[in-house]
């Protein structure tokens, strides 16, 4: 259902790789989306490895969300070849709980096995919800709604988790709360991450390898080789925040203070 | 303290700031809160009706009003009462509901599924949408000559007018619902990978609900409002065959008793369906 084959290489025969080699978990070849006369992923070729956490940084409109829909599946448009692990979870900005169903219901929804609500409930301990269960999700806060959806999401044991830009919305110390958060279910879950995301601190706190995308393709793909714990303040932190940022196109000089505000 | 000084520039003393005290439970100053109702606010209410019916009362009395014309309260209240002992009033009240009951349990549920199959498949939407808005525009009382033709003047008839009736509402309200469905969260079951029914059960139909609901109580509204309509149109039994009966005989006490059974009958599956509403949707916030 996700290969989006083009007909030329059906032609062509080419073999499939059905085992992919050197524990790749998600391959997209020539990935391209068109909308009418605009392109906006132009021919992007996208590895990534079991466990292995991606943050992907662009502009607003730079078309992060559009890879991200193509890789979760969501979008049957787009043209290239695209093979994804079939346990997969996606995260969205907003926490899209059924308003009708409890917390607990939401996170199970969908899941088999007798057992399904007893998992639902151990990994809403983990996010810290042991006590929501039962709650409607209009009575969750922000964060408490995006933490449910994190659970939902990680229920599943997906080997791919795709993220988009779940934290956007919460504030800065409940987003400092989640990265923790995120960070621990990482190293007990140990699927393979797609963080988009458009804060630079954010993807060299969490991530493995950073990628930008620019102008419908990937600009920039470096690995994170940062000591942990990661440190604002490290000077790799600080050398690497800024060849991001130049990739993005902030001047960091000239804006200033305003930088983290306006990214 | 007097008015004056409480006036909150004169206590920060800021010139040129105007500030405003807001209003809190305990700040509220003593003169602009409501006086303490001496009078508890249903009995207020019910003063009206109370009221209303004394004059009527007192009409009836002193002869103002004919028997013939309209028949006083306590007259209606002794006919009630005559017609509840001797059975008269439940039977005719058991079998109109029997009728509205049967037209709902047809209606509703093919009103729900034509709006299912119009809501879901590009082919369904083609085919009843359009047919059924056009329909919706035929005054359904006039149709009563027809089904006349068609099913004569039996309960057949009575029931087919009730069940078309309660179609519509039904269908437009939840057809509706399922069309503006907030496509989110049909994302969010394909990413969950549920399956067709799946997302029908537990996104589609919470979704429709309170709308199908609000369909509902129309559709119950309709019900009454042409059962009515059909028993005193020809009906062996019945509320209406009751009022059509009175009314040969000039009976307004027996005319008004079958009203207010009327009334009360629509007003009881009102607050049927509400409870219904409180249950189903406690989701919601503010219930
Ligand atoms: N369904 C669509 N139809 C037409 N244009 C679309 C559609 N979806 C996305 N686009 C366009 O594709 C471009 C990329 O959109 P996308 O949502 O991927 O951006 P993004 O990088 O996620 O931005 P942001 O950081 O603001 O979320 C945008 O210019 C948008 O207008
Ligand atoms: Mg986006």
């Amino acid at each position: 259902m996700l290969d989006h084959e083009p007909e030329v290489l059906d032609a062509l025969d080419q073999p499939r790789p059905t085992v992919v080699d050197d524990r790749t978990v998600v391959r997209a070849t020539s990935v391209t989306r068109r909308f009418g006369d605009r392109v906006v992923l132009d021919d992007i070729d996208l590895e990534i490895r079991k466990g292995e956490f991606v943050a992907l940084l662009g502009r607003s409109g730079s078309g992060k969300s559009t890879l991200l829909r193509a890789l979760a599946g969501l979008d049957t448009g787009v043209e290239g070849r695209i093979t994804v692990p079939a346990a997969r979870s996606v995260v969205f900005q907003d926490p899209r709980l059924l308003p009708w169903s409890t917390v607990l219901d939401n996170v199970v929804l969908g899941l088999k096995g007798a057992d399904a609500r007893d998992q639902g409930r151990e990994v809403l301990d983990e996010v810290g919800l042991g006590g929501h269960g039962d709650a409607w999700p209009k009575t969750l806060s922000g964060g408490e709604a995006q933490r449910a959806a994190l659970a939902r999401a990680l229920v599943r044991q997906p080997e791919l988790l795709l993220l988009d830009e779940p934290f956007g919305a919460l504030d800065a110390l409940t987003r400092i709360r989640m990265h923790v958060l995120l960070q621990r279910l990482c190293a007990r879950y140990t699927p393979a991450v797609l963080l988009v995301t458009h804060d630079v601190d954010e993807a060299l706190l969490l991530a493995d390898r950073v990628l930008v995308l620019t102008d419908g393709g990937i600009s920039l793909d470096v690995p994170v080789e940062i000591a942990t714990p990661r440190l604002r303040g490290d000077q790799a932190f600080i050398s690497l925040r800024s060849r991001l940022l130049a990739e993005l196109g902030v001047d960091e000089v000239a804006e200033g203070d305003h930088r983290k505000d306006d990214q | 303290m007097t008015a004056v000084a409480n006036r909150p520039e004169q206590l920060l003393g800021l010139p040129g700031v105007r500030l405003v005290d807001l209003k809190t439970a305990d700040e509220l100053d003593p003169e602009q809160r409501r006086p303490k109702r001496r009078v508890p606010r249903s009995i207020e209410r019910l003063a009206g009706v109370v009221l209303l019916l004394a004059l009527w009362q007192l009409a009836a009395s002193l002869g103002w009003i004919s028997p013939r014309v309209l028949a006083g309260p306590a007259n209606v209240a002794s006919t009630f009462w005559d017609m509840v002992t001797d059975g008269t009033l439940g039977d005719a009240v058991w079998v109109s509901f029997q009728r509205v009951a049967i037209g709902m349990l047809i209606g509703v549920p093919v009103g729900l599924l034509l709006a299912l199959f119009s809501g879901l498949s590009r082919v369904g939407e083609d085919l009843v949408d359009s047919t059924m808005h056009t329909l919706r525009f035929v005054p359904i009382i006039g149709l009563m000559p027809l089904i006349i033709v068609w099913f004569g003047i039996g309960e057949t008839a009575k029931i087919s007018l009730i069940v078309i009736g309660v179609t519509f509402p039904i269908y437009v309200n939840t057809a509706n619902a399922i069309k503006t469905i907030d496509p989110r969260n049909l994302e969010l079951a394909r990413t969950l990978e549920l399956s067709r029914w799946a997302t029908i059960r537990r996104v589609v139909l919470p979704a429709a609900l309170p709308s199908f609901l609000v369909g509902l109580r129309m559709a119950t509204g309709i019900a009454w409002l042409l059962l009515v309509f059909s028993e005193q149109l020809n009906a062996k039994s019945g509320i209406g065959y009751l009022m059509i009966k009175a009314q040969t005989f000039f009976l307004t006490d027996v005319i008004v008793v079958c009203l207010l059974v009327y009334a009360v009958l629509g007003l009881l599956s009102d607050i049927g369906i509400r409870l219904v509403e409180g249950k189903v949707l406690r989701w919601q916030p503010g219930r």
